[in-house]
C-alpha cells in the first residue's frame, strides 16, 4: 500500500473532532478534501500516526449570507460548489471568476475551501483571493474559538497560524464596497495545472472614477499570497490612465514580488508574465468599475 | 495487522460490504478487493486521471481517497457505464467508433470525467472539450480523436432515441 500506517478517526460532529484534535494535537493531520494530503501521503512526505476525517461534518458544509454584512462558507465546503452558486457569483464575483482555475473538476468536486487555505500552497488561487477580498478565518478549539484576518494567517510556505488544536471552521467574505472592479487571471501550461504567475486585483473608483483603492495579490511571487502594497498605492488618487496602470505593474513585479522560478519558468520571465498580467487585469477591474458607475 | 474498517458502498448498483485498513486507497480497493479493474492506476497522485470515477456522481480520482471514505457512499465505475456486458454506452461507442483510443490505459478515467461533463454541457465548444479533458493524460493519441469522439458522443446523446 501507498501510505504509512496511520489511525483513522472519522467523527460525525465538530465537537468530536475537536476533542479528538485536542488529545492528538501535533500527532494528528486534519482530512479535508485530501487533492494534497493524500498525495503527500502517497509519497510517504506525509505520514501522520492520526488521520481526523473531517468528510462527515456536514455542519462545515455552507455557504449562508448574513444580512447585508457578511458572506460565510463553511471549511468543508467543497471548491466545485462555489463554482455553481449564486450566492458566490453575485456576493463575490472575484472569486467567482478565480474558482475554475483551481486545478481540474475532478479535484474541485472534493477539494475544500478551508483545506486549500490551511494547506497554504503559494501557488493555490483560494489564498490569494481571501487575502484580496479581506476575508476572516473562524478557528475553533475544544475550549474556545477566534476569528484571524487573511492578512495575519500565512506565516510562510505551506504554513499559517492555526495552532495545532484548532480547526478552521469557517471563512468570512466581507462586502465589496461599491464602483469596485475586479480580475483574476494566470498563466499556466495546460488549464488546471500549477500556474507560472497569477495576479488577483480590485479597484475601487471615487466619484470622479479615479481610483479610491487598490488591491494587487500574487500567487507563486513568493513563499505565500503576495500583497503588493507599494504599486497599489501607486494607483491611488490617480485617474486609472495606461502611464499609471504601466508604472504600477512594472513597479510591483520589479521590486515588490519574490518569485522562486522552477523547471518550467526562470524568475525573470515569472517576472515578465507578472507585469503583463498586473496591467491586463488592472484594466479589466477598472473597466468593470466603470460599469458599476454607470449602472 | 492493523486495525480493520467496516466499508458498505454502493458501486454500479450493487452493494458491497468488506473491512479493510484504512489506508488501503479507493482505487485499490476497487481494483484488488472487488476485482474492478475498470478504474486505472496511473501516477497515483492524482495528476494523470486514469483512476477518475464518479463519487455521489461527480468525477473525483480513486486514488486521492480512501476506500474507508467510501463508506454510505454511491459509486459508478467504467464497468457500471453500459447498460448490459456487451452493450456500449454511446460514449463508449462514439470513442470506438472516432478511435478515441488506442492503448486504452487512460480512456476509462476519460470516459468517467466526460459523462458528468456532457450531461452539464451537452454542446460543448472544442475548447471546451479541450479543457475538459485537461486533467486526464493519454500518451498515445495526441488527443485530436479523443476530442473528435466527445464531439460524436455530444451528438449521439442529444439525438433523440
Amino acid at each position: 500500500m501507498k501510505p504509512a500506517p496511520f489511525e483513522y478517526q472519522n467523527p460525525d460532529t465538530l465537537e468530536q473532532a475537536l476533542g479528538q484534535l485536542a488529545e492528538y494535537g501535533a500527532e494528528a493531520k486534519l482530512l479535508a478534501g485530501g487533492q494534497s494530503l493524500v498525495p503527500a501521503m502517497n509519497f510517504r512526505v506525509a505520514q501522520p500516526r492520526v488521520l481526523i476525517d473531517l468528510n462527515r461534518l456536514g455542519e462545515l458544509d455552507f455557504i449562508k449570507q448574513e444580512n447585508q454584512t457578511a458572506l460565510l462558507i463553511g471549511a468543508m465546503t467543497r471548491e466545485r460548489r462555489l463554482e455553481f452558486d449564486p450566492m458566490v457569483a453575485k456576493w463575490s464575483p472575484l472569486l467567482a471568476e478565480a474558482i475554475p482555475f483551481v486545478a481540474h473538476p475532478q479535484i474541485r468536486n472534493r477539494g475544500t475551501v478551508g483545506g486549500s487555505l490551511a494547506h497554504a500552497d503559494p501557488a493555490a488561487e483560494l489564498p490569494v483571493i481571501m487575502l484580496a477580498l479581506g476575508a476572516r478565518y473562524k478557528a475553533r478549539r475544544a475550549s474556545d474559538e477566534r476569528w484571524i484576518a487573511a492578512s495575519n494567517f500565512f506565516s510562510g510556505m505551506f504554513s499559517t497560524g492555526l495552532a495545532a488544536d484548532e480547526i478552521l471552521v469557517e471563512i468570512e467574505l466581507p462586502p465589496m464596497p461599491p464602483r469596485t472592479g475586479w480580475s483574476f487571471m494566470e498563466i499556466a501550461p495546460r488549464p488546471g495545472d500549477y500556474a507560472l504567475m497569477g495576479v488577483a486585483v480590485l479597484i475601487a473608483l471615487d466619484d470622479r472614477a479615479a481610483c479610491r483603492q487598490a488591491r494587487l495579490v500574487y500567487l507563486n511571487a513568493g513563499d505565500g499570497p503576495l500583497e503588493a502594497k507599494e504599486a497599489a498605492r501607486l494607483l491611488e488618487g490617480e485617474m486609472p490612465k495606461e502611464a499609471v496602470i504601466e508604472a504600477a505593474a512594472a513597479f510591483a513585479a520589479e521590486k515588490e514580488i519574490n518569485p522562486f522560478g522552477n523547471v518550467h519558468a526562470s524568475p525573470d520571465f515569472q517576472r515578465h508574465l507578472a507585469r503583463v498580467l498586473t496591467g491586463r487585469a488592472i484594466r479589466r477591474a477598472v473597466q468593470r468599475a466603470r460599469e458599476d458607475i454607470s449602472q | 495487522m492493523s486495525q480493520l474498517y467496516p466499508v458498505t458502498v454502493t458501486i454500479n448498483a450493487q452493494v458491497y460490504q468488506r473491512k479493510v485498513e484504512a489506508r488501503l486507497l479507493l482505487s485499490d480497493f476497487l481494483r484488488h478487493e472487488l476485482g474492478l479493474t475498470g478504474a486505472h492506476v496511473g501516477c497515483e497522485h492524482g495528476v494523470c486521471g486514469a483512476c477518475t470515477i464518479l463519487f455521489d456522481g461527480e468525477s473525483a480520482r480513486s486514488c486521492l481517497m480512501f476506500a474507508v471514505q467510501a463508506d454510505g457512499h454511491s459509486l459508478l465505475t467504467v464497468e457500471g457505464l453500459a447498460n448490459s456486458p456487451g452493450q456500449l454506452h454511446p460514449l463508449q461507442q462514439a470513442f470506438w467508433e472516432a478511435h478515441g483510443l488506442q492503448c486504452g490505459y487512460c480512456t476509462p478515467g476519460i470516459l468517467m470525467t466526460l459523462l458528468p461533463f456532457l450531461e452539464r454541457n451537452p454542446h460543448p465548444t472544442e475548447l471546451e472539450i479541450r479543457q475538459a479533458l485537461s486533467g486526464n493524460l493519454c500518451r498515445c493519441t495526441g488527443y485530436q480523436h479523443i476530442v473528435d469522439a466527445v464531439k460524436l458522443a455530444a451528438d449521439k446523446l442529444a439525438a433523440p432515441g
